[in-house]
């Protein structure tokens, strides 16, 4: 990890609701420092795009070839030999550049990229991160590059809901689907809380809508406070 | 020697059954339809094809999956909302899958036009993709040692090319091209704009003609 972490202590907003996704997006977009080179992954992680504010001087890596994506295109914007890494077609920013899948994945490899954005189906306590494969039989397995980001960022923050279908967090001792990287993950932005994982285990920054006590009812792994 | 061809056919003339054949394109962006389309007519079979997906829809690779002239696909993403042609394949047992992680396959098909006879990457350690090879710490750092990717064939799309086989590509189309365009013994390219020699800026040549061996414009935008 290295982006640090502005509070001192762990916050709990007892007084709202869980976070919307568009909450949590908003909430990883504050979290993103200027002027990064920021990847943000196929689905929900994309709508972080929409709460950057424009001076902020974040610059989007797409891993299909491209620096300084811009917006979904619409209309006669459309153009099919621009598209992100979902296949959706994109607008060009000025001072946009492409370059060859080679050098895109070289560009995280080599440790250039500051902020990757993944959804995940599971993270461990330390960090681990499952995300490319439920291990179900019929599956067909896809990774796309979801490896090499999970390695190649500086920092690789998670976007998920906290809980499975099941009610069984999704941050876990240890991961029991196939994994995409070993101790890549930093930080977990949920409905219910903003986690940092990692070597010393789960650290809760804020919650809300529930505290960290009722949290640590619910998980299996222990929950630290952050401590100024 | 690059050769500037009249037809999509002409270009393919020679792909051999059980060939390896790289194909361009990440989704439809960049990918070769007129090259696959004329693959399929050509006729050549038992294909282990390398590309980024597995087909989307109907035209391009899913045709020449459709067709059932691949053996087998290597490939980073082949699961799509539109891979139903993969899909129905896999499920069945008709076609082996080799998942890569993207970077590695655009790294291995690098190496191989590269001349590097393998190297150690840190993508996948600890992962499936990792089972079975060798690993080293190198530097306090887990890597896993990859091997090239080496094409007999590679179909790519590129914006336009000069009579020399310089390319040029156009926005996120140029993806897996400039590294296809390397790894294979036989490179074929389909460009909408054929320019004459001189008609390039030399400065902004993404792929130089050394790589390019087959050169046919399709579509119908003149020079």
């Amino acid at each position: 990890m290295t982006i640090a972490v502005t509070a001192h202590e762990t916050i709990e907003h007892l007084d709202r609701a869980a976070l919307s996704r568009d909450e949590i997006a908003a909430r990883i977009a504050r979290d993103i420092p200027a002027g990064s080179f920021v990847n943000l992954g196929i689905g929900q992680p994309t709508t972080v795009a929409d709460h950057l504010d424009a001076g902020s001087g974040v610059v989007l890596h797409t891993e299909n070839g491209m620096l300084g994506m811009g917006p979904a295109a619409h209309g006669d914007d459309v153009d099919p030999d621009l598209t992100n890494a979902g296949k959706v077609p994109v607008t060009e920013l000025p001072g946009a550049s492409y370059f060859h899948h080679a050098d895109s994945f070289a560009m995280m490899r080599g440790g250039h990229l500051d902020v990757c954005v993944l959804g995940a189906f599971q993270v461990s306590e330390h960090g681990d991160l499952a995300n490319w494969h439920t291990g179900a039989e019929d599956a067909i397995p896809a990774v796309g590059g979801a490896m090499d980001l999970a390695i190649g960022a500086k920092d690789v923050f998670v976007m998920m809901s906290l809980f499975a279908k099941d009610g069984g967090s999704k941050i876990v001792p240890t991961c029991t689907y196939p994994l995409t990287g070993l101790a890549c993950v930093s930080r977990v932005y949920t409905e219910h809380a903003i986690l940092l994982v990692g070597a010393t285990g789960v650290t809760v920054v804020e919650t809300f809508g529930i505290s960290v006590d009722e949290l640590q009812a619910r998980m299996d792994v222990g929950l630290r406070r952050l401590e100024g | 020697m690059t050769l500037v061809v009249d037809t999509a056919l002409e270009a393919v003339a020679g792909i051999e059954d059980g060939a390896t054949v790289l194909i361009g394109g990440f989704g439809m962006a960049g990918m070769p339809v007129a090259l696959i389309d004329a693959l399929i007519e050509q006729g050549a079979g038992d294909l282990e094809i390398v590309s980024n997906n597995a087909g989307n829809g109907d035209t391009g690779l899913a045709a020449l999956l459709a067709a059932g002239r691949v053996r087998k696909m290597v490939c980073s993403f082949p699961r799509q909302s539109d891979s139903y042609v993969f899909d129905e394949l896999y499920r069945s047992g008709r076609i082996e899958l080799e998942v890569v992680p993207q970077g590695n396959l655009a790294e291995r098909m690098r190496a191989a036009g590269a001349g590097i006879g393998a190297f150690f990457c840190p993508t996948g350690v600890g992962t499936p993709l990792a089972e079975g090879k060798e690993q080293r710490t190198i530097d306090g750092r887990d890597y896993v040692l990859e091997l090239p990717i080496k094409g007999d064939v590679a179909l790519i799309g590129a914006h336009a090319a000069d009579p020399a086989g310089n390319l040029v590509y156009r926005k996120t189309a140029r993806n897996f091209g400039p590294v296809m365009a390397t790894a294979a013994t036989t490179t074929i390219v389909q460009v909408s704009s054929l320019v004459e020699l001189g008609g390039l800026d030399p400065e902004s040549v993404v792929t130089p003609g050394i790589y390019v061996d087959r050169v046919v414009r399709v579509g119908q935008e003149d020079s």
